[in-house]
């Protein structure tokens, strides 16, 4: 297997989107991506992107075909484009994919992107397609939403644990902070732990500003191999472990319900191939789709004991600045949560790190960073380590 | 041989509302209502119950009463002026909750406030011609009064089940006879299409309920012979509280015969199940040995009138779940504008 | 929803019906077609659930999923039933009583429609013991 690199990364404006439609912001994610490591049409052997629900949102399939198009790499170079759905982890699961054709030898240059545009639909129908990540038919039959799930996590949290509604606030709250520092962030507006604790309650314990909103984005990165990526880049940065999980679809089913053994294995496995630990990583995105998510995130990964996450955050220990920085974009909470395209900007957010390129929100000596993306109530895990060195 | 109830089971929602919360929303005065009608409140379903899923819970609670192999029914009528279809079985849906499909018949009842009892009697046929073993005969009903109409301080949520067999020592009560009679009276009528029953207002009761609950009542006495110093209690269909106790006393029976029957003040008229209601509460505290006369009625018109003797196994199944007392105790209140919602009859646009 | 996709699973929802494994003991609700742990060893049969059990966790929903505006605000619940498996359920109970922990017992209520003219969805839900 071949070392694989990233030689170049773009993540559009995350947010509504009024005026650009699906295409236009898939467009300006590749384009940008691939100017920002001097490809051409010529060098691409393949393409994959996530996107969760197309049908649903813009009634659109068959998504791969039409990126391909719209980039101007369908005539002439007929490039093969291949659409990847784990619902949130979609993106996530698009750049393993791409890995895997550079690492086996299949494909040079893979474009590796995520797109999705919600706000064509109504909130309702958007949430009624967010759904569908968890199981249609023991789930979303008897009435449950994404936050309701993620909130009957968060009551046991809080339960076993003594996790506080004041601890997963703090989590929006530091997320709000960085997201404000990041020109692409949806909410780009500090908050405060009263800002969250009073905010309408959407599925109890979880405020409106607990949970990521619908945003439209798109974001994409080009992989080539480790060994020819100093003729694209000055700054390459390396994919040094890459790991996937599965667990049961329905929360219910779950062996723990505060637990994300989805997460917990595609860590380890993340970890195994990089030969690392937690104590190697500087800084993480993880998939904050609601606040407890990213108290999750954290424990099952390992930087904090399960149960400690809460405390890690109130601590102050996952900003900037912190033991292990957390969400240094704004995260899934004020960056926005395009669910196909989050996975892939999060590894946009990592490179930018590694590259010391982040701006206000650089982590300083940055060198191994990590991206975590989770599909539904924690059925998929994707996790990438990536660092500056090979 | 005798053909009689095997078993019965009852269901009322938890929620209620008081006459006078109705009153206050259309101007009415709920002192004269409330002593006119004879009904301090009624229930009210929750959203996501209707006619079938309260025939199915009174049918499951029958079912756990006598603790009967459900594959012996072979026979599910539920009458019902509030299907949750105008075309689609209620019966089946009840048939397949309690597991007694598919070697079975089954239909659905309409005859307004009296198509449970005209299922009992189907069912009596039934186990009396041996074409099945058991028959399972509901009254259920989410009955609708319009919005400031009469109907509306009385129409009512709940339902009854009574599980009908012909083997003497499986019956808690013995039905000695059954006497019916008919008139096409329209005294009461809901359109096709149309969400809200109307009614003849006064025309409901000398040409409707009276005539027709005497009429079935004394043809059933002549018939047996007997007269109300023979039954320990009597129950008469219930849409408010003065007409079955005017219709007890024109009869010759007491306040004492009705009383424990007498749930209307408490529940409201649970229509098809209203009746039934009042025998199944009286069965609650029957002795072995008690006769009970029951007449029924239902608009349209009719009054089906039914002799009842109670055997000792009331004692062994009484217990075995809730009485009706039991459902009409800790109600939950509810106001006017969520009982609207509960209703359907304000909905988010 | 369509009529097919509702009347698949009607028995099930109505009853309780689930599946268990008569080769390692396990009873699944939702029924299973395969045993997670014996799989292809496993040999599934129908189970009719008792119906008791308990809740592990639970939410007040304040935003309802489509078709469920009007219930608002409802409970929603993780049921363990006593045979062991977890199912997800709406909990008929007042949001200031429920508990986690709380006893629980099967009623018959309708789960939805496909609008006015669709078909009606009945099954299961929960109610303090």
């Amino acid at each position: 297997m071949r070392d694989v690199a990233i030689i170049g990364v773009k993540t559009t404006r995350f947010g509504e989107m009024w005026g650009r439609s699906f295409r236009d912001i898939i467009v300006e994610a590749g384009v940008g991506a691939l100017e920002d490591s001097g490809v051409s049409g010529d060098d691409i052997g393949s393409m994959f992107v996530g996107n969760m629900s197309g049908g649903q949102f813009v009634e659109q399939e068959h998504i791969g075909a039409l990126i391909a198009d719209y980039s101007g790499l369908s005539e002439g170079f007929h490039v093969p484009s291949t659409r990847v759905e784990a619902a949130c982890a979609s993106g996530g699961l698009a750049l393993r994919q791409g890995i895997s054709a550079v690492a086996s030898g299949q494909d040079d240059i893979v474009v590796a992107a995520g797109v999705e545009k919600m706000t064509d639909v109504s909130s309702g129908s958007a949430s009624t397609a967010l759904a569908a990540a968890a199981d249609r038919e023991w789930e979303g039959m008897m009435g449950a939403t994404f936050p309701a799930l993620y909130a009957m996590i968060a009551r046991m949290h809080m339960h076993r644990y003594g996790t506080t509604s004041e601890q997963l606030a703090q989590v929006a709250v530091k997320n709000h902070h960085n997201g404000a520092m990041n020109p692409i962030a949806q909410y780009r507006t500090p908050i405060t732990v009263e800002t969250v604790l009073n905010s309408i309650m959407v599925a109890d314990p979880l405020h409106i500003f607990d949970c990521s909103p619908i945003t439209d984005g798109a974001a994409a990165v080009i992989l080539a191999p480790a060994d020819i990526a100093h003729e694209y880049t000055d700054t390459p940065i390396y994919i040094r472990g890459s790991g996937q999980a599965s667990d049961t679809l329905a929360l219910h089913d779950r062996r723990d319900i505060t637990t994300l053994d989805a997460t917990v294995f595609a860590a380890r496995r993340a970890f195994d191939m990089a030969g690392m630990t937690v104590d190697d990583i500087d800084l993480v995105e993880v998939h904050d789709c609601f606040t407890i998510a990213e108290i999750c995130a954290i424990e099952d990964i390992g930087f904090a004991a399960k149960g400690e996450g809460g405390k890690l955050t109130e601590e102050g220990e996952t900003a900037i600045g912190g033991k292990i920085p957390v969400n240094t974009s704004g995260g899934l909470k004020s960056c926005g949560h395009p669910v196909g395209a989050t996975g892939i900007k999060q590894v946009v957010e990592i490179t930018h790190q590694l590259r010391g390129e982040a701006g206000k929100r650089q982590v300083d000596g940055a060198e191994v960073g990590m991206a975590h993306n989770v599909g539904g109530s924690g059925a998929t895990a994707v996790v990438h380590i990536l660092s500056r060195e090979r | 041989m005798s053909v009689g109830i095997v078993s019965y089971g009852a269901y009322i929602p938890k929620y209620r509302i008081k006459v006078e919360d109705i009153a206050r929303v259309w101007g009415d005065d709920a002192d004269i209502l409330i002593a006119g009608l004879m009904v301090n409140e009624k229930s009210v379903p929750d959203m996501d119950e209707d006619a079938a899923t309260i025939a199915v819970e009174a049918a499951r609670a029958a079912v756990s009463r006598s603790g009967l192999d459900v594959n012996r029914i072979e026979a599910v009528y539920t009458g019902s002026e509030s299907h949750p279809y105008a075309v689609k079985p209620t019966s089946t849906i009840v048939a397949e909750a309690i597991g007694a499909t598919p070697v079975m018949t089954a239909a659905d009842f309409e005859f307004a406030c009296k198509a449970g009892t005209a299922a009992m009697q189907a069912c009596m046929g039934l186990v009396s011609s041996n074409m099945v073993d058991l028959g399972l005969a509901i009254g259920s009903d989410v009955s609708q009064g319009a919005p400031g109409d009469a109907l509306e301080y009385t129409a009512a949520a709940g339902g009854v089940a009574y599980i009908i067999g012909n083997k003497e020592s499986e019956l808690v009560a013995v039905i000695e006879d059954t006497y019916s009679f008919t008139t096409d009276t329209p005294d009461f009528w809901r359109r096709e299409g149309m969400p809200y029953p109307e009614h003849g207002g006064r025309f409901t009761g000398e040409p409707g309920y009276f005539k027709h609950v005497l009429g079935a009542a004394k043809g059933l006495m002549e018939k047996l012979g007997t007269s109300p110093s023979d039954y320990d209690n009597a129950v008469f269909h219930q849409p408010n509280g003065k007409f079955p106790r005017r219709v007890a006393k024109m009869l010759g029976f007491s306040r004492e015969h009705i009383k424990p029957g007498m749930v209307v003040s408490r529940l409201g008229n649970t229509y098809s199940g209203s009746c039934m209601m009042g025998l199944a509460a009286t069965l609650d505290q029957a002795k072995s040995g008690d006769r009970i006369f029951m007449t029924a009625f239902g608009s349209g018109a009719g009054g089906d009138a039914f002799s009842i003797r109670v055997t000792d196994r009331i004692d062994e199944v009484r217990d075995q779940a809730p009485k009706v007392e039991e459902l009409l105790e800790d109600p939950v209140y509810m106001d006017y504008a969520m009982y609207a919602k509960h209703k359907g009859k304000i909905r988010r646009a | 929803m369509s009529v097919a996709r509702s009347w698949r699973h009607q028995v099930q929802r109505y009853n309780l019906i689930g599946t268990s494994c008569n080769s390692c003991g396990k009873y699944f609700y939702p029924p299973r077609t395969m045993c997670p742990g014996c799989r292809r060893d496993g040999e599934i049969v129908s189970y009719k659930f008792k119906g008791t059990g308990e809740i592990v966790t639970y939410t007040v929903i304040h935003t309802a999923a489509e078709g469920f505006e009007h219930q608002t605000p409802y409970v929603l619940g993780i049921v363990k039933l006593d045979e062991g498996p977890s199912l997800t359920s709406q909990i008929i109970v007042d949001p200031t009583d429920i508990y986690m922990g709380m006893r629980v017992r099967p009623v018959f209520r309708k789960l939805g429609d496909s609008g006015e003219k669709g078909i009606i969805c009945y099954g299961t839900k929960f109610v303090p013991e």
